[in-house]
């Protein structure tokens, strides 16, 4: 089964045969948002202007969505941010893979993915604001929490599509990890786990060239991460993580060859972390910042602003409107975040378990008695969050 | 089945409840819950074609198919994340971890996602996962093949870890085990494996968290679990041809813990020794100790006694008589209790 349809592209060859040895990440856009000679074909689906505008919109979306994040951690509505500044094309093209009743497996960097999978704001960045751990129904939304020790979401990718796979349900599951991932021992066995149980899962990692301030030449002596699937015996991809074309592609048909009965594919998606790890971290210490302003010409979103503006798709007229939808969407997360959260003691006893042990019950009943000797508890009396 | 033709019941006469091992127990649980339940799934290294290491799994693949009982590649946070997910989806999942110190790789998918699950999502999402873990000493296995690993787990909230120590209780409890909607860490008492005991079925020992007298007593009560049970039976025995009447409680669910039987138990003995194999500092049995002090105190004649494993790694086959609580250990501790 092949893979990418690439004929007459010179990489053919090596792709469509399985596992890439090329170092080279498929690419349909150059960094100036022309089409490379010789680059990936993509499918005329892909390549539909209303698909292409509907993907801009999306990236656009992310941004503001980051954006305004990042403010938020800054007037103090939440306690931290991961932010996926450049990375979007990512969170885009892995939302834009998936049907709704695939599963999605984001990290703590992935909450744009989780807007753009529909789930509102405030329930997004339920983990991030402190109100709760996951703010949001993973069955209801086919999404599960987002996790943060790294690369331990891999196996329960895996156990997603292994149970999808045996119910005979046509379900993948699509796992997010960054390149710090590639180093556990989770990412290992979940690789060659669903090798083994031919699972249809897609494991999408966003190679954004740092783990906090480690960079990926200290992650890895291999020449490339997609180059690690040869090992499991699954095609492995390196794919321009800011050309969206290129990763929708991509995806698409790794997600097809998963739907299809093919087994999993790993993807290297090459991309830039152009904020520091969270708010708390600083930069300025591991990096310089001419490397960041070299990334910043590779732009996801003005790339494919060009690519658009000069097929005549995108004007000032639709700007406009996508900056409007834009603003209303961050000015209501600006609205909701402002609003003071509901929380309440007593729900963390409420699911341990299915039913609280008498032990529960008994702690439930020192912190509720110490309640009462206390007055204007912060955080409690509100019924909202219940 | 060890019944002879000479011994077989008259086709009209009640059946005689099969005389089964533990292991044959716990084996008959998974079968009757895989045939009661399309969703549980048996799945770990070695479980198909081989049955198992203890042949716990023996004919399961045979008789249900490939889909419901398999093999894994042999690494367990992949078994672990792999049970979560597929509990996710809406199987239930039973996974073997082949032995005690084996699970260890596992640790970070039970603490960090298989006990957090539920809570995580505010009840949205449970994880009914049951880990069988074989444990303990006393079969002359070679280094981390006789751990007891049980405090690791019930240190983590949102787990129940139970251990039968029973041929009735490995069936029923299982049986509940795999009925549960919330995580169960299953330590099965391997040394008692091969114990035997009539079976008859259907069995129901009562519900999770409630403990079992299995000997009644005044003089002192003897709280125990798991392989440790038959040794404080045994110790109970020798103690009534002294006259000294010894109460054995079988805790059987570590979490949740019967409080109120052991309250009722010490309360009617006043003294109280707590015997398990693992190694004593800050094991399960200082939390035994500490509840019975707290709940026990204006009742107790004693303070309360701890009869465990040493403080050391687990020794090798030729050390371990030295290393394991026995008789005789729990029986000098009985007698300081009785002198205080």
């Amino acid at each position: 089964m092949t893979l990418l349809d690439l004929t007459a592209s010179p990489r053919s060859a090596s792709v469509t045969a399985g596992p890439s040895w090329d170092s080279q990440p498929l690419r349909y856009l150059d960094e100036h948002g022309a089409p490379v000679e010789g680059g990936l074909r993509p499918s005329a689906e892909i390549l539909d202007p209303a698909t292409l505008l509907r993907g801009y919109r999306a990236l656009r979306f992310a941004r503001a969505f980051d954006t305004e994040a990042t403010n938020l951690v800054m007037q103090g509505r939440l306690a931290v941010y991961p932010s996926c500044r450049g990375q979007e094309a990512c969170e885009v093209a892995a939302v834009q893979a998936l049907r709704v009743e695939d599963w999605l497996l984001p990290t703590y960097r992935d909450s744009a993915a989780l807007v753009l999978r529909g789930i509102p704001a405030v329930d997004a960045l339920t983990l991030l604001r402190g109100t709760w751990h996951c703010g949001y129904d993973p069955k209801a939304w086919r999404t599960m929490p987002q996790c943060t020790p790294l690369a331990t979401q891999g196996p329960h990718a895996v156990g997603l599509g292994l149970a999808a796979k045996l119910a005979g349900d046509p379900v993948v599951a699509l796992c997010l990890f960054g390149d710090g991932s590639t180093s556990e021992g989770d990412f290992h066995e979940a690789l060659n786990s669903a090798a083994v149980y031919q699972a249809p899962v897609v494991f999408l990692v966003q190679n954004n060239q740092y783990a906090i301030s480690v960079p990926l030449d200290k992650q890895t002596h291999a020449a490339a991460l997609a180059d690690k699937a040869v090992g499991y015996g699954m095609p492995g991809v390196r794919v321009d993580g800011n050309d969206l074309i290129a990763l929708g592609t991509v995806l698409d048909a790794a997600v097809r060859r998963a739907r299809e009965g093919g087994g999993p594919t790993l993807v290297e998606a090459v991309t830039y972390r152009m904020q520091a790890h969270t708010n708390a971290d600083d930069a300025a210490r591991y990096r310089r910042s001419d490397e960041v302003d070299q990334w910043r010409r590779r732009d996801p979103i003005e790339r494919l602003a060009t690519y658009l503006t000069a097929l005549g798709t995108l004007d000032a007229a639709v700007e406009g409107e996508i900056e409007e939808e834009c603003a209303a969407y961050t000015a209501r997360m600006r609205e909701q975040f402002a609003e003071e959260p509901g929380y309440h003691p007593d729900e963390m006893f409420e699911h341990v378990y299915a039913t609280p042990t008498p032990r529960l019950l008994e702690q439930r009943e020192l912190v509720r008695a110490e309640l009462g000797d206390a007055t204007d508890a912060p955080g409690t009396g509100t019924e909202q969050s219940r | 089945m060890t019944a002879t033709t000479a011994e077989l019941p008259a086709a009209n006469a009640p059946a005689k409840p099969a005389t089964v091992t533990l292991a044959k127990a716990v084996n008959t649980a998974l079968a009757d819950a895989m045939a009661a339940d399309e969703r549980v799934v048996v799945f770990g290294e070695d479980v198909g074609a081989l049955g198992g290491v203890f042949r716990v799994t023996d004919g399961l693949t045979a008789r249900f198919g490939e889909n419901r009982c398999f093999d894994t590649p042999l690494a367990e946070a992949s078994i672990l994340g792999t049970a979560i997910g597929m509990a996710v989806y809406g199987y239930r999942p039973v996974v073997e971890m082949q032995f005690d110190a084996f699970a260890y790789p596992a640790l970070e998918q039970v603490v960090s996602h298989l006990a957090k699950m539920r809570n995580r999502t505010r009840g949205a999402v449970g994880a009914p996962v049951v880990v069988r873990i074989p444990y303990g000493g006393g079969i002359g296995g070679v280094e981390h093949h006789s751990d007891s690993s049980e405090t690791y787990f019930a240190h983590t909230p949102g787990l129940h870890v139970l251990t039968p120590a029973t041929v009735a209780d490995a069936y029923s409890m299982l049986r509940q085990a795999i009925d549960s909607p919330d995580p169960v860490i299953f330590f099965e008492p391997k040394r008692l494996y091969w114990s035997k005991a009539a079976l008859e079925l259907p069995v129901s020992t009562g519900p999770i968290g409630t403990a079992a007298v299995r000997r009644e007593g005044r003089d002192a009560t003897l709280v125990c679990y798991g392989q440790s049970v038959p040794v404080c039976l045994a110790a109970a025995e020798q103690a009534a041809r002294e006259g000294v009447e010894l109460e054995v409680l079988d805790l059987r669910s570590l979490v949740p813990l019967d409080e109120e039987a052991i309250v009722r138990s010490v309360g009617h003995t006043r003294r109280a020794i707590v015997v398990h194999e693992a190694a004593g500092f800050a094991g399960f049995g200082a939390e035994l100790a500490a509840r019975i002090a707290e709940k026990c105190f204006y009742q107790l004649e004693a303070p309360v006694a701890r009869v465990t494993g040493l403080d050391i790694p687990y020794p090798p086959p030729k050390y371990e008589h030295w290393y394991l609580p026995d008789a005789d250990r729990v029986l000098d501790a009985v007698d300081r209790a009785l002198a205080a």
